[in-house]
């Protein structure tokens, strides 16, 4: 299960989107995420796919890796998919039996919900698929950067999360690794209902959160060692420099968010086909 | 001029209760006298809990002595304003591997001891470049830490380390959590390092084959130093060296078993090819004898 989660995951390749400076795709992810949500037309639809399917084909990552993220939010998207289904009223029915009715509105809704989620979550891990932690952290510092003059410590918060994203995949290690020690020890973790599942996971997170206290010791000293002393001072082994293909991937972004407003408002497109 | 050189070093840790009241305190190290020179290889050894480590935090001013002096490369650690210049002089490789890595590319954290240090971007490059050729690691350059064996990461440790350009190095027991190869790995790295770079190299170990190389030895108990002196002088007191709870190496543990049987072998052999050069040195002078 655990091994499902593929968000915030690197998947190493050379393409011109890993190339790309970190700071354009956290921006181009978030205007696509805007754009997923500015339009609610088929053709809209169409042109969101169409330009989520060539990025992933540009950025190399195959389709499996990105699918598999998606079991993380299935049960989010059910639920989300059958709620709009049932509670949306509009439109002439096209289903009904006893309190269960479903409407030409819903419907649509409903879909489109499911589509929204998925390309969200799909464009959200292309990124990080794209994108080395570090140089993820490095964008977000960068971006955030004018928060410095609110003493909003933006290096410090970006080194924690680069450092929780090195952690990540040690700490799941060692979860699989305690799991089997207390098995092991006859400890029943698959049966009984949920309480004595979640009664069961305390002697995981106890040794678990111990280790991690003592590692967070172990690495808060040896980052002191090395000089570390906050983000002043500090240069850069790998400075943000924008180059030609980022403001050329600036450029087909914004394009791309202009045309599908522009199709929304103005074309009058209403072809609705299921 | 001293590399390292401690006088009459004392460290307290608190002694708390269960609710965090201190209780008490705890000489960790207790008027430790020590005196590392240039270029030397230096070795510490111990039983858990002896104080090593906690001496080992004192050369990079991770601890600050309670009494005494601690001198590292002529500064004196407890001067708050040369916190960073002792740091840089005095690197230090710590025992778990997982640990110590901070970046998440092998470069990566190659590179944050001189991100830290302020150096610029492109002498950044070859440093990294220059530290991951000298551990051998260059080719996993791009690679996870993750990914890497025990050894590899301590190579890539001790990388990080060096491209920082200290005098000295300080390993607390660097391949205590790693397997026979990797510790050859990790030791045979640090030897061509001493070789290459003439760096000092300060090694707190379990592995008494790993000592034979020294040029000096401190056997340390209870927080104090309670033995010195060339690896063949500490080998020889085998008796002693029980009373601390150490072993000796493995060769050196036979030709005493053989010299207390009553062969005529020297005491303080170090290594294999020694002691076969004695036995068969033996072995000749009796096949004479039955000649005679
Ligand atoms: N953070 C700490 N707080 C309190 N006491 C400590 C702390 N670290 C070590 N000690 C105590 O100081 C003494 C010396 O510990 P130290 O870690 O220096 O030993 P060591 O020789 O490195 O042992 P090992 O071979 O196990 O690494 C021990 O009695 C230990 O319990
Ligand atoms: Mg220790």
């Amino acid at each position: 299960m655990i091994r499902d989660i593929t968000i915030g995951q690197y998947y190493p390749a050379k393409s011109s989107i890993h190339r790309l400076d970190p700071r354009v795709k956290i921006v181009c992810t978030l205007l696509f995420l805007i754009s997923l949500f500015v339009q609610n037309s088929i053709l809209g639809y169409a042109i969101a796919t169409v330009f989520l399917a060539v990025v992933i084909k540009v950025s190399k990552v195959p389709l499996k890796f990105i699918v598999r993220g998606l079991k993380a939010i299935v049960i989010l998207l059910m639920f989300t998919v059958v709620m709009n289904l049932f509670l949306t009223k509009g439109g002439e029915e096209i289903f009904g039996f006893w309190i269960f009715h479903i409407s030409e509105q819903g419907l649509r809704t409903s879909v489109f919900m499911a589509v929204r989620l998925i390309y969200l979550i799909m464009g959200s891990s292309l990124m990080t698929f794209t994108t080395t932690p570090n140089s993820l952290t490095d964008g977000i510092e960068s971006l955030l950067h004018p928060l410095n003059r609110f003493h909003v410590p933006v290096h410090e918060v970006a080194m924690m999360m680069s450092i929780a994203l090195r952690f990540i995949p040690i700490l799941l290690e060692e979860t699989d690794k305690i799991m089997k020690a207390q098995i092991a020890r006859g400890a029943d973790l698959e049966s009984g209902n949920i309480i004595q599942k979640t009664k069961a996971m305390v002697p995981i997170l106890v040794p678990l959160f111990v280790s991690a206290f003592r590692r967070a010791n172990d690495l808060a000293m040896a980052m002191e060692a090395r000089c570390y002393c906050g983000g002043e001072g500090r240069t850069k082994m790998k400075p943000l420099i924008y180059k030609n293909r980022d403001y050329m991937a600036y450029t087909v972004t914004v394009v791309y968010l202009v045309l599908i407003i522009g199709i929304g408002r103005f074309v009058p497109f209403k072809l609705w086909i299921f | 001029m001293e590399m390292v050189q401690a006088k009459e070093l004392v460290y307290e840790y608190e002694k708390r209760d269960d609710e965090g009241n201190v209780i008490g305190m705890n000489r960790a190290v207790d008027g430790v006298d020590i005196d590392v020179k240039p270029g030397q290889f230096v070795a510490i050894l111990g039983h858990n809990g002896s104080g090593k480590s906690t001496l080992a935090k004192h050369i990079n001013a991770i601890l600050v002595p309670t009494g005494g002096t601690m001198w590292v490369n002529g500064v004196d650690t407890k001067n708050p304003d040369e916190l960073m210049h002792v740091r840089q002089s005095a690197g230090m490789v710590f025992q778990n591997p997982d640990n110590q890595i901070i970046g998440t590319v092998v470069e990566e954290d190659v590179g944050f001891g001189p991100e830290n240090l302020g150096v610029p971007t492109d002498e950044i490059w070859t440093r990294v470049e220059e530290s991951l050729k000298a551990v051998g690691m260059l080719e996993y350059r791009t690679h996870s830490p993750n990914k890497l064996s025990g050894g590899q990461k301590q190579r890539v440790a001790i990388a990080g380390v060096i491209a920082m350009e200290p005098k000295c190095i300080v390993l607390d027991e660097p391949t205590a959590m790693l397997d026979p190869n990797g510790r050859k790995e990790v030791i045979s790295t640090v030897q061509e390092l001493r070789k290459k770079k003439q760096v000092t190299v300060i090694l707190i170990t379990h592995y008494m084959e790993e000592v034979i190389d020294a040029d000096q030895v401190y056997v340390m108990d209870g927080g104090h130093i309670v033995m010195h002196g060339t690896p063949r002088e500490i080998f020889s007191q085998v008796k002693e060296l029980k009373k601390y709870r150490l072993d000796v190496p493995q060769v050196t543990m036979l030709a005493e078993e053989l010299r207390n049987r009553g062969l005529d072998i020297p005491r303080g052999i170090l290594r294999r090819e020694e002691l076969v050069r004695y036995v068969t040195e033996l072995k000749e002078k009796e096949e004479k004898s039955h000649v005679n």
